[in-house]
């Protein structure tokens, strides 16, 4: 999971006007009249080359490969829809959506709801040492997925790790971190660590743009902090909440890391179709199925394009 | 932190011009900051306490010896203190390859991420500074991207690259490393609001080609910007594991990520040479750089995540 910087977070309204045609929050109608030029393409150009080749085309090589096959006998032959049929109907590829569809439900809330208390305890300005609050939390996501699964896989083992220590020293038997019952849920954990800083930063910092005037009002008012947090602070996060989120959806969707290096682990509670990516991943390497695998690459994508558009669409349907 | 405070004042002040003779007497009551509360404290303090625990265990049983790691309690030192033994070894085995793939990851960031906070830059100048044909599309395209799951994207990425001739090569790391979509996006909204149209006015006015003004007059305003995507694509690049492992087989080319996981695999694999101890002193010397690179450079990233609240 790598997410994207949160820099949309900040609507905060004072764009210049020439922020242009695209920027979400701007109104279209303060772009001053300006020329059109194509001098503005020389600038963007070389992004536009290279993301033509890393990100256009990819998308477009994987829909050619999703409809064809590569057979011993007869080779690579036009398959029509063959593919999308065959890993719709593949139920080792569904049993990893519903896992990571599972951990999307458990997840994604525990930590965008610890990250949301975090945030507003460190906004409040009641702690002590609020900047050693911050930097702390934060400092996981500094950590890479690999360092961060190797050390709790470390520290979930019975043999030198905590979970062992425990068991030990109190003489009770923990349930197994890295079980199959138990595994989904440690990874989840894993997660949670990561990005719970990286989701308060983005809550805290849309909590930093509020108008003081706001809270100064609301104290004339003589409103109570939880109402401060309910009416004033919790509507201004709305942007943030919904960023955060979908983030997060696609986050789970992609969930490969965390699984992929605790296979290492406990080759028995993670399996090869443990998640759609880890199965992509599988298809094209251990089964060089590189079609089966480029088809499950577009139904993922597809898939995590639906849900996030539909989380969008009810959340501007609460804010109108 | 620096960033939010700087602004706060000026814009409240700013925009509320009539409340400014109010200010003397209303300030003690005002600038009187909210009670400490220690319950508050010590509950978020849990949260810290989470945080803090896996790299705190990173930290002790770097200090241990292999055997020492399964003999003593987790979180506090065991007998001997093996540390500096434990770096001294990790750097030296199997020739050294663990410095070669530092070298590597230093690499992959400055040509990847410099090269990603490049292209970032300029591409964001353009959209906030120009009015040209085709960039509502331009912005739809790279925001429709985003929703793309980029770990989709590798499996077709590598059956291309590996046509192209590319994997294998450092090429194939860096190449993908180059976009960040959010960086423009945040260039962009920076770019916007930190150059002035007037100065593009005037430097036209005196004859200054476009890619001029822009190294020489708009470069130095996007400075802070530019250390934050630089300091967000720096992190993106370091961990990145995905990509490389995927792209590359010759251990040479490897970066940490990959590396540190290839020891680990060994350690659990029948007959492989046990390095458990080289893994945990592995995994300490790779956060190093990236937690002090945080914690030296914290006005840019708070900065960068208040974007439009920032005006240098």
């Amino acid at each position: 999971m790598a997410p994207p910087q949160p820099a949309t977070v900040v609507p905060d309204g004072q764009e210049s006007a020439t922020s242009g045609a695209g920027t979400p929050g701007t109104a279209r109608a303060k772009l001053p009249r300006r020329r059109r030029s194509w001098v503005g393409w020389r600038f963007v150009g070389p992004f536009l080359a290279v993301f033509a080749l890393v990100f256009l085309a990819p998308i477009v090589y994987s829909i050619y490969l999703s409809f064809f096959r590569n057979r011993l006998v007869g080779g690579n032959s036009f398959v029509g829809l063959d593919n999308y049929q065959q890993v719709l109907a593949d139920p080792q590829f569904w049993s990893g959506v519903g896992r990571v569809s599972l951990f999307l439900v458990v997840q994604v809330p525990v930590m965008l709801f610890l990250a949301l208390l975090v945030a507003l305890a460190v906004d409040s300005g009641r702690l002590y040492g609020r900047n050693f609050f911050r930097l702390a939390v934060f400092l996981p996501y500094a950590v890479p997925a690999v360092v961060a699964t190797l050390m709790w896989g470390f520290m979930y083992g019975t043999r030198f790790g905590l979970v062992g220590n425990i068991n030990e020293a109190l003489g009770i038997t923990l349930p197994d971190p890295l079980s199959p019952e138990w595994v989904l849920a440690s990874i989840g954990n894993i997660v949670t660590w990561e990005f719970i800083g990286y989701n308060m930063l983005i809550f805290y910092s849309a909590l930093q743009v509020i108008p003081r005037s706001l809270y100064e009002s609301a104290e004339i008012d003589g409103a109570s902090q939880l109402r401060v947090i309910t009416s004033i602070k919790l509507p201004a996060l709305r942007g943030a909440l919904m960023i955060a989120t979908i983030f997060s959806i696609i986050g789970s969707f992609q969930l490969f890391n965390e699984p992929s290096i605790l296979q290492k682990l406990v080759p028995n509670a993670i399996t090869t179709d443990f998640t759609p990516n880890l199965y992509a991943y599988s298809l094209s390497f251990s089964g060089q199925q590189y079609n089966s695998s480029a088809t499950v690459a577009i139904v993922m994508g597809v898939i995590t394009m639906i849900v996030a558009y539909v989380v969008q669409l009810r959340g501007m349907r609460k804010d109108g | 932190m620096t960033a939010p405070t700087g602004t706060r004042p000026a814009r409240t002040g700013g925009t509320r011009p009539r409340v400014a003779p109010l200010r003397p007497t209303r300030r003690p009551h005002r600038a009187g900051r909210p009670k400490r509360s220690l319950l508050l404290t010590v509950l978020t303090g849990l949260v810290v306490v989470y945080s803090l625990v896996p790299l705190v265990w990173l930290l002790i049983n770097a200090t241990k010896t292999q055997a020492g790691l399964f003999s003593s309690f987790g979180l506090w030192f065991s007998d001997d203190f093996a540390l500096w033994d434990n770096i001294r070894r990790t750097l030296t085995y199997d020739d050294g390859i663990f410095a070669r793939w530092l070298s590597n990851t230093l690499f992959y960031v400055v040509a990847g991420a410099g090269g990603a906070t490049l292209l970032a830059a300029v591409g964001g100048y353009g959209l906030a500074k120009f009015n040209f044909p085709g960039k509502r599309a331009v912005f739809a395209v790279v925001i429709g991207a985003v929703a793309v799951p980029g770990t989709a994207l590798a499996v077709p990425t590598f059956l291309m690259f590996s046509q192209m001739g590319l994997t294998d090569t450092p090429w194939a790391v860096i190449i993908p490393s180059l976009i960040s979509p959010f960086g423009l996006y945040l260039m962009w909204t920076f770019a916007a609001e930190a150059i002035p149209d007037e100065l593009l006015e005037a430097a036209r006015l005196d004859g200054a080609g476009e890619f001029r003004i822009f190294f020489r007059v708009c470069l130095p305003l996007l400075a802070p910007g530019l250390v934050t995507v630089l300091l967000f694509t720096s992190v993106a690049t370091w961990n990145n594991y995905f990509l490389p492992l995927i792209m590359l087989k010759d251990p040479d080319w490897y970066p940490l990520t990959v590396g540190l996981n290839a020891w680990n695999a060994q350690a659990l694999t029948v007959g492989g040479d046990v390095v458990f101890d080289l893994v945990i002193t592995g995994s300490l010397l790779t956060i190093v750089p990236l937690i002090a690179a945080f914690l030296l450079l914290q006005r840019y990233w708070q900065s960068g995540l208040a974007a439009g609240g920032v005006k240098g």
